[in-house]
Parts: structure tokens; C-alpha cells; sequence
């Protein structure tokens, strides 16, 4: 059963949220339809799996304190079972009234809710809880300034020179060894040990390095391979260096799935992992155990199945919908909210993948880069801090007591 | 959360109004060749075009909501299109008046009222010119050597208006110079006209201005 509840949700994942990581380079003309999908399964799948344990473990026993449960471990079963539905249902009346509410908040307030009704408020780990709540209104700042910043820097060494497409050219595999190097870097320090690999700190750094550069590489040759008809630049002055750009948008949306499945696919698994744990050990609650990677897989292949039956709608409509967004902004949006979501992965704190990046998009427009933007948006982030928790909790309130009801 | 950037629909704007702009050319040239049933289809043509400038200038508008998060004030965006608007309006109506009249143009200021209509199109266009970098300013994040760049533009600009101002001076000295042979009426309508014609390279000249507005911030 939770395998069955864990996978709608990384469905529900799947079709909403990727396609919205997805969505700025279909957006921007540097990946096609096509592309856009088999690249977001794969990473997504690879994030998941490598670098997801962190808030897999986060999700599973960093909120509740499952040793206060003692002699009653069927207990956490219904409780993630009722999160897992709550937040589910939730995310499905919340889409069909068209509020844009994080996947993220919806779990985590439903495991709040029934930990500190089910089970009581003192197994509720509420310095966590803290924690959680802090980094969700940090890391769109923090993905905000590093947008900010990245984009300044484009602006000083690519925009504003004498020949920006040869600029461009120069230091276009710079930023993708930036990219390389923080998803290589963030992974081998945390991901790894999930699958059993460990490694000391210089020889992180040196594997990091190593992929950055191969990875530059690659982007490299992909650069000398485009074509530049000085025609384009005619209407646009700029149409030529932007496709240089196109480039690095399909290396930063790879980063995006990557941090994408990193963190979010927690949302999903973590209680199933949680399920699982009790289960294997024949009712024990084992809070030492690690994460099974078949679990991590599995939420990676949740995703990918929800990308393929439905995601491509929203990315259509969410890609149609932001031409406004050239691959030079995109870049430093998408790569300024891809290293604050890896960071947080890392640190185990789950956040949301769609704050973060409209965060790094503002960050961009204050730099004065994107036309217009709705600041509308704002609005429903708050929104998302003020109703989604309440409600992912009260949901799951009433399903745990329902199945408490059912089965004992 | 993207919302259409205002630039696009402003390019469009201004592009609308200067082919309104440009026919004063063919325009004052029916006139002065006293083809005045040529002249009052070209009347009607820059009707039509005021209209159509009209119609973008709404759209614009409307889709400007307060909520838009811009890297230019939204008051100055609509400043811009306000003057853009004027420079239409200002042509449809000094052309109704010469049509309206079937004014005569004597023979003696012809040549330098073409002139003078010459170089407040130009201003127009130069305006035009320079409303149309606005979409790399943006992706330049307004900064740099593209904002020099326009800088220029609205030097060339104030440069393009003086020169329509000498002209309309020497005009109005040459008309002072025949007025007591001419009917005063029409002599009073003559004034005016040259006045309007000099108005088009003013507010050309004011949307330039509005624009390097959005430069210094």
C-alpha cells in the first residue's frame, strides 16, 4: 500500500514540478520538447538515487521522533500512509483550483499534523520543524542573490564588451564547469555514502574538479559546433551570443533535474522508506538503518513515469508561457536555484523547487534582465507558508485516525 | 509569473505612429503642387494610421497592470507612449487643417517648408530609432556600452530638433516677409501649420528624452 501511495505521489511530482524545472530551457528554445523529457528522466532518476538520501532520511525520521514510539511502531505506519494521502489529495484539489502549492509543504505539514496529534506534541521534532520552516523562506533569497549575482557577472564579462559572442565563447565552459563541479561536488560529499561509497575530503574535490572539466569539455565542442549567421543579429543585436547561452541553459537544466530529484522525490519515498523500514524489521522501529537505494529508485521512477504521461503538457504550456525568458537569464535563474536546492539536499532540508527558482527569477529582475515580471506570484508563496501547512495537517489528522480506526 | 514585457507592444507603437509621421512628406508635396484630391486621400491615410496607433496605444495600456515587476518604472513606460501618441495626433491634425483649407503654400517658402518637414520626420524616425534599442537595454540589464550607445542617439536627436528649429525660424522670417501680400487668414494658418510642423520634432524630441529617463537610475 505505501508502495502504491509513495508512487502517486513521485507521480504527481513527476507531472507537476519537472515540468516546471523543465520548462525555462523548452522555454528558451535551447532543448526541444523531446530532449527536454529524456534529459529530465534521466537526472531526475540520478539525483534521486545518488543524491536523495540525505532528505529521504530528513522526511522519514528527522520530524517525528520515532523512538517515542516505543511499543507501537504500527502507529508511524498510519501516520505516513495518512501524510502520503493527505498531501496527495491535497496537491490535487490544490491544482484543480489552479493555487500553485509546494509538494514540499504539503508533506511536511501532514507529517506535523498527525505526529503531533497521532502520536503526541512532544515526539514532534519541533527544533527540525524550525529548521525546515527557516529554510524555506531562506532559500529563495539565497537562490535569489546567487541568480543576482551569476547574472551580474554575465552582464561584466559577456553583455557589456566589445564582441560579446566571443566572450561568450571564453567563458561560456567556465560556467559549465561551475555547474559540474557544485551537482559533482554536493553529491560525492552526501549522496555517495547512500550508496555505500566514501571517500576522503581533497579526493572529493579532486573527482569534482575532474568532472567539471570533462563536462566543460563537452560544452566546448558543443560550442564550436554552432553555426552564427550574422543575419540573426540584425533585428536582435544579441541573437547570436544568446545561442551560445542555449548551450549552458541544457548543462544548468541538467542540474535542475539533478537537484529537482535530489531533493523532491523525498517527498514521495521518504515515507514510504519510513513504511518500509517497520516492515522489513518485523515491527521494530529501526532508526539507525540507512536508506534502501531500490526505495530511491523507485521515487525516481515515480517521476519519470509521471514526466512521461502527463509532464509534457505542463511543459508545453509552462515553456509557451515564458518566452520572455532569454537563455542568459535563464542560465543564472536555473543555476542559482539548482545550487540552492543541491545545498539544501546535502544539509537534508526539503524545501521547494518551484520557491527557489521563482526566487532566483526575481533575483535576475533585480538586476534589471527580465522585461516583466507578475509579481502576483509573491502572494501565493505566501500563501503557500499560510494555508498549505494547516491543510496538508488537518488532512492527514483525519486519515491516520481513519486508518488507526481501520486496522487496530 | 512572466508577463509580457511592455517593450514589444511600445516598438510597435512608435513604429505605427512614424509611418503616420512620414507621410507629411508626400503630403505637404500635393499640397504645394496644389493636387489637393491626393492630398485628402494622404489626409485620410494618416487618419486611419492615428487610429490604428490609437487602438496599440489601449492595448499597451491595458496590459500594463500594477502588479508588473519591471526593470523600468511603469510610469515611464506609459510617459513614453503618451508622447509616442502625441506625435501621431499632432499630424493628424495640422494635416486636417492644410486639408481642410486647401491651403495654398507660396512659392516663396515651398522649398524650405519641405526641408523643414524633412528634418521633423527624421527627428521622428531618430526617435524611433532609439525606442527600438530598448529591447537590448533590457538585455543588457541597462548598463554599459549600450546605454552610451543610445546616449548617442538622443544627442543625435536634440541635434536633429535644433536644426528643425533653425529652419522653422527662417520660415517664419521668409512668411514675414510676404504676409502683407497674402490674405491674413491664410497667413495666420500658415503660422500656425510651420508651428505644428515644429511641434512634431519637439515632441519627437520629448520621447527620446523620456527614454534616457530609464537610463539614469
Amino acid at each position: 500500500m505505501a508502495v502504491v501511495f509513495g508512487l502517486f505521489m513521485a507521480w504527481g511530482i513527476g507531472a507537476n514540478d519537472v515540468a516546471n524545472a523543465m520548462g525555462t530551457s523548452v522555454g528558451s528554445k535551447a532543448l526541444t520538447f523531446r530532449q527536454a523529457v529524456i534529459i529530465a528522466a534521466i537526472f531526475e532518476c540520478a539525483g534521486a538515487v545518488l543524491a536523495g538520501g540525505e532528505v529521504t532520511k530528513t522526511i522519514r525520521k528527522g520530524i517525528v521522533d520515532v523512538s517515542s514510539l516505543g511499543d507501537t511502531p504500527e502507529l508511524l505506519v498510519y501516520g505516513m500512509l495518512a501524510s502520503l494521502l493527505a498531501a496527495g489529495i491535497w496537491l490535487l484539489v490544490a491544482t484543480r483550483m489552479g493555487w500553485p502549492v509546494s509538494t514540499t509543504h504539503s508533506i511536511v505539514g501532514a507529517i506535523v499534523g498527525f505526529g503531533a496529534v497521532g502520536i503526541g506534541m512532544e515526539a514532534v521534532q519541533w527544533g527540525k520543524v524550525g529548521t525546515i520552516a527557516m529554510s524555506w523562506v531562506t532559500s529563495p533569497l539565497m537562490a535569489g542573490a546567487i541568480a543576482f549575482a551569476l547574472f551580474r557577472s554575465i552582464q561584466k564579462l559577456v553583455i557589456d564588451t566589445e564582441d560579446p559572442i566571443a566572450m561568450a565563447k571564453k567563458y561560456v565552459p567556465y560556467y559549465i564547469f561551475l555547474v559540474g563541479f557544485t551537482m559533482a561536488m554536493v553529491t560525492l560529499l552526501k549522496g555517495l555514502k547512500h550508496v555505500g561509497v566514501k571517500m576522503p575530503f581533497e579526493q572529493n574535490v579532486m573527482y569534482a574538479t575532474l568532472i567539471g572539466i570533462i563536462i566543460a569539455l563537452i560544452g566546448t565542442v558543443m560550442i564550436k559546433r554552432l553555426k552564427f549567421p550574422p543575419k540573426a543579429d540584425k533585428k536582435f543585436h544579441y541573437a547570436n551570443m544568446e545561442k551560445i547561452f542555449g548551450v549552458l541553459m541544457i548543462f544548468t537544466a541538467i542540474a535542475m533535474a539533478f537537484a529537482h530529484g535530489s531533493n523532491d522525490v523525498a517527498n514521495a519515498i521518504g515515507p514510504v522508506a519510513a513504511v518500509f523500514g517497520i516492515v522489513q524489521s518485523a515491527g521494530d522501529i529501526v532508526s539507525k538503518s540507512a536508506t534502501p537505494v531500490w526505495i530511491l529508485v523507485l521515487g525516481g521512477g515515480g517521476i519519470v513515469l509521471g514526466l512521461v504521461t502527463y509532464g509534457h503538457k505542463v511543459i508545453a504550456t509552462v515553456g509557451s508561457g515564458i518566452s520572455e525568458l532569454t537563455p542568459s537569464r535563464g542560465f543564472a535563474a536555473t543555476l542559482g536555484a539548482a545550487v540552492t536546492v543541491v545545498i539544501a539536499s546535502g544539509t537534508g532540508l526539503p524545501i521547494s523547487t518551484t520557491h527557489t527558482l521563482v526566487g532566483a527569477v526575481i533575483g535576475v529582475g533585480l538586476a534589471r534582465g527580465i522585461g516583466a515580471l507578475n509579481i502576483g506570484v509573491i502572494q501565493t508563496i505566501f500563501l503557500s507558508w499560510i494555508v498549505t501547512l494547516p491543510a496538508g495537517a488537518i488532512l492527514s489528522i483525519f486519515f491516520f485516525f481513519t486508518f488507526k480506526g481501520m486496522f487496530s | 509569473m512572466f508577463a509580457e514585457s511592455p517593450v514589444k507592444p511600445l516598438q510597435g507603437h512608435i513604429g505605427k505612429v512614424h509611418e503616420c509621421v512620414k507621410l507629411l512628406a508626400p503630403f505637404f508635396k500635393a499640397v504645394i503642387e496644389k493636387n489637393y484630391t491626393q492630398a485628402a486621400t494622404l489626409q485620410k491615410e494618416i487618419h486611419n494610421l492615428e487610429v490604428e496607433a490609437d487602438d496599440l496605444k489601449h492595448e499597451l495600456r491595458i496590459h500594463l497592470p500594477n502588479s508588473l515587476f519591471m526593470p523600468m518604472p511603469r510610469e515611464r513606460i506609459l510617459d513614453i507612449v503618451t508622447n509616442q501618441d502625441q506625435l501621431a495626433n499632432k499630424v493628424k491634425h495640422l494635416t486636417g487643417i492644410v486639408s481642410l483649407r486647401n491651403m495654398a503654400i507660396p512659392d516663396e517658402i515651398a522649398e524650405m517648408l519641405q526641408l523643414f518637414v524633412e528634418s521633423s520626420i527624421a527627428a521622428s524616425r531618430q526617435a524611433k530609432r532609439i525606442v527600438n534599442e530598448l529591447d537590448e537595454l533590457v538585455e543588457v540589464g541597462f548598463r554599459g556600452r549600450e546605454v552610451n550607445a543610445v546616449e548617442e542617439m538622443v544627442n543625435d536627436l536634440d541635434k536633429i530638433e535644433y536644426e528643425a528649429d533653425k529652419l522653422e525660424h527662417q520660415i517664419n522670417n521668409a512668411l514675414f516677409l510676404i504676409e502683407k501680400s497674402l490674405n491674413p487668414v491664410d497667413a495666420v494658418f500658415l503660422y500656425r501649420v510651420i508651428h505644428e510642423v515644429g511641434e512634431v520634432a519637439d515632441v519627437a524630441q520629448r520621447v527620446g528624452a523620456r527614454l534616457e529617463l530609464l537610463l539614469a537610475r
